[in-house]
């Protein structure tokens, strides 16, 4: 029943995608909180500046860790920082984030994750019991995780100059060999998969800095993310194509991220996301689209779909991933862009995020 | 989500898409503009616009609050930001709104106190949390905001709170409504109004539009179906040659308004002789300032600021689409040089900006074939 795209409008619109899927420039003057966010500023932080001085093969790759192969041995090497507030929150802390992160950075790349490395910045005054419970947490995910901690640092900054304790951790895993993966693989037709309900860390973060006036019981989702990505390479092995957490930015920014990396088009059916009551209501309440909020255990997975009914069944049997959903599909054209049905029977672009909705969520 | 879902019902969307289609001549062409930034945002949103026929147009009004700011009043708030001691406070959409040499963001990356508040009486928080420091509100908004700025001022002036101050730059709706009517090269068949303003002022301020200027309007709330609903109810009148205001947002707003929050606003508040709209010039009695009473919480009387009138860049034509003259990718610089990333006009940050809205969530998407 629409109206038909008059030929300027159509010209403007074919600017904007050639833009979008252009490499974004870095141009800012200074460091805004806009670059953490892990949206549009990011990426041009990343791609702009980052990428084209280090160039190597491995960061071309874009992945959540890099790929090394060392005497036949295929590794895969990521490192994360840690810098959420508050320290402690509901469903987890900043020393299970630290564990969780980097190892899941690894499951990503299909790799197992074997060891860490710890990097602590303390702030002058931190109380030491505090510091007592993050390592205990630290130790305990650490052991849930099945990986070593196997080297550390050491730092404290004036008082001021930290807020209580930054963590960077290191992680190094094997990869699997049932793991080819990436970006590049993705073809028309692929099934998108949602490891579970979306929106409960970043939700959660949020009500407990208590500025909100607002409660719920909403915890946040972080753990280990490996036992669901072995499951995956069995159900589907060499069917499972890419995969990706959908941390900062949410689900919206990682399908934008591989949609540019791949050239493909996505297409999302808003109704077929799965996101908690609690969390749908708060979004609700705050005008913030869970398709943004940060996770921190849950990751998208792209299928070959002759796989993805095995795949969704897999997900589904780990515990945690009982909402596991199909929630699109790859498609060609329009090329590197993502697009949503909503429930209400419309059809919109979905754009990577721009701005901040909420600094130090990790 | 219950009472939510209900009016997201993608079937009954369908049903009013039919009557909406029964209703419309088929040769005639139809503008209604939706006055406010929170309509145009649900309506790309959720599509709404698939589901009308191609001879009914929407127009964005000027109803975005953020983007009806000019550029010299946020220089005001960004100097305001700058000076020694101050925390300044804002609602978050502010802080990416490009005044003449830099955003709020900017200021802030700068060593400027800035921070994000959802509502005013959180910035009156911090200041008693911060008896040493000034802490300052940077106050936008329509008659949806305005009361609660009222009573964060009455509080404060009840709890004499002396390191509070408020940047007034509250607007309000019905001036720049009747500038629109007034405007020579705008031809407008209908009105969707504003249902929040329309909760606090009540239905009687909008009645001059049918029987001045014979337009129908539908005051409407801001799920997809309420706004097919209003749709069909200005269609409807125009088919009928009817012109009045209709309530279809009545769950929500009284036909009289809510007098306790009219009557803070008159006792915190006094009409500005004149206010500039960014785009739309200046317009009269279309702004508050604080009242007399409340001069003493007054941040443009505490603090030194520029006051400096800043012309809206060449290139932009926030203006033209504000005035719904022109469709957002129809200005010169949309989508090059004006992107959400770094917007030149107003209109391209906040979300409910009809550029924004336009570029987020883009509409080519359902004429092209997906494949």
């Amino acid at each position: 029943m629409a109206e038909l795209v008059s030929e300027r409008e159509a010209k403007i619109l074919r600017i904007i995608e050639t833009a979008r899927a252009k490499r974004p420039k870095f141009r800012d003057a200074h460091i805004t909180m806009s670059h953490g966010a892990g949206g549009k500023a990011t990426t041009s932080l990343i791609e702009g500046l980052f990428v084209p001085a280090f160039a190597s093969p491995a960061l071309d790759a874009m992945a959540d860790a890099g790929a090394l192969s060392v005497d036949g041995v295929d590794l895969a090497l990521t490192t994360d920082s840690f810098v959420v507030k508050p320290l402690r929150f509901p469903g987890g802390s900043i020393g299970e984030l630290a564990v969780n992160g980097t190892v899941n950075d690894l499951a990503m790349a299909g790799a197992r994750p074997l060891a860490l490395t710890l990097s602590l910045v303390l702030e002058e005054g931190l109380a030491a019991d505090t510091l007592r419970e993050e390592v205990a947490a630290i130790a305990a995910t650490a052991g849930e995780a099945g990986v070593q901690i196997v080297a550390g640092d050491t730092k404290v900054v004036e008082r001021g100059h930290a807020d209580g304790m930054y963590i960077c951790t290191t992680g190094l895993g094997r990869r699997d060999p049932r793991a080819v993966l990436g970006p590049d693989l993705l073809r028309p037709g692929d099934r998108i998969l949602l490891s579970g309900t979306i929106g409960e860390h970043g939700t959660a973060i949020m009500l407990a800095r208590g500025e909100l006036g607002l409660e719920a019981d909403i915890e946040s989702d972080t753990h280990s993310l490996w036992p669901a990505v072995d499951g995956l390479l069995d159900a589907a092995g060499p069917g499972l194509r890419c995969l990706r957490d959908a941390t900062r930015g949410g689900v919206a920014s990682v399908l934008n991220e591989l949609a540019r990396a791949s050239g493909v088009a996505m297409v999302v059916r808003e109704a077929a996301v799965p996101v908690q009551p609690a969390v749908a209501g708060a979004a609700e309440i705050l005008g913030i689209d869970p398709m943004y909020v940060a996770n921190e255990g849950k990751f998208v997975a792209f299928v070959a779909p002759e796989h993805a009914e095995r795949a969704l069944a897999a997900l589904r049997e780990v515990p945690g991933g009982e909402q596991a959903a199909e929630i699109g599909e790859v498609k060609t054209d329009p090329p590197a862009m993502v697009l949503v049905e909503t429930a209400f029977g419309g059809r919109r672009v979905m754009d990577q995020l721009v701005g901040d909705p909420l600094p130090r969520i990790c | 989500m219950k009472f939510i879902d209900e009016f997201r019902d993608a079937e009954l969307g369908r049903a009013l898409a039919v009557e909406i289609l029964a209703t419309v001549e088929p040769g005639r062409h139809y503008k209604i503009m939706e006055v406010c930034g929170g309509h145009t945002h649900a309506i790309y949103k959720y599509g709404v616009d698939d589901l009308l026929p191609p001879n009914v147009e929407l127009v964005h009004g000027p109803g975005c609050p953020v983007c009806v700011i000019p550029m010299g009043r946020v220089d005001d708030g960004i100097s305001l930001a700058h000076q020694p001691g101050v925390i300044f406070t804002c609602f978050g959409d502010m802080l990416r709104v490009p005044g003449s040499s830099q955003t709020l963001l900017d200021a802030k990356a700068q060593g400027a106190d800035v921070r994000v508040v959802y509502s005013p009486l959180d910035a009156l928080r911090i200041a008693k949390q911060h008896p040493e420091r000034q802490v300052v509100f940077f106050a936008i908004g329509f008659e949806t905001t305005a009361p609660s700025t009222a009573l964060t001022l009455r509080r404060a002036k009840a709890e004499n709170v002396q390191n509070f101050s408020v940047i007034c730059s509250h607007v309000t709706i019905v001036p720049p409504l009747r500038a629109l009517l007034e405007s020579p090269d705008l031809r407008l068949d209908g009105f969707i109004g504003p249902g929040h303003v329309a909760t606090v002022i009540g239905l009687a301020p909008f009645q001059f539009m049918p029987d001045e200027y014979g337009k129908p309007v539908a005051i409407s709330g801001f799920e997809p179906l309420d706004l097919l609903q209003s749709m069909l109810m200005v269609l409807r009148q125009i088919a009928d040659g009817r012109a009045e205001v209709e309530n279809q947002y009545a769950r929500v707003v009284p036909a009289q308004g809510n007098p306790r929050a009219l009557e803070v606003m008159d006792e915190v508040f006094a009409v500005r002789p004149e206010f500039e709209w960014r785009g739309l010039g200046f317009i009269p009695e279309s702004a508050l300032a604080l009242s007399d009473d409340y001069a003493e919480w007054d941040a443009e009387l505490r603090f030194a600021v520029p006051g400096v009138r800043v012309a809206d860049p060449q290139a932009c034509q926030c203006g033209e689409v504000l005035k719904g003259a022109i469709k957002p990718w129809e200005c010169k610089v949309f989508g090059t040089a004006c992107t959400p990333e770094r917007p030149i006009g107003a209109c391209m940050v906040s979300p409910e900006g009809a550029c924004a809205a336009y570029y987020n969530y883009g509409r080519f998407a359902r004429e092209r074939e997906v494949v």
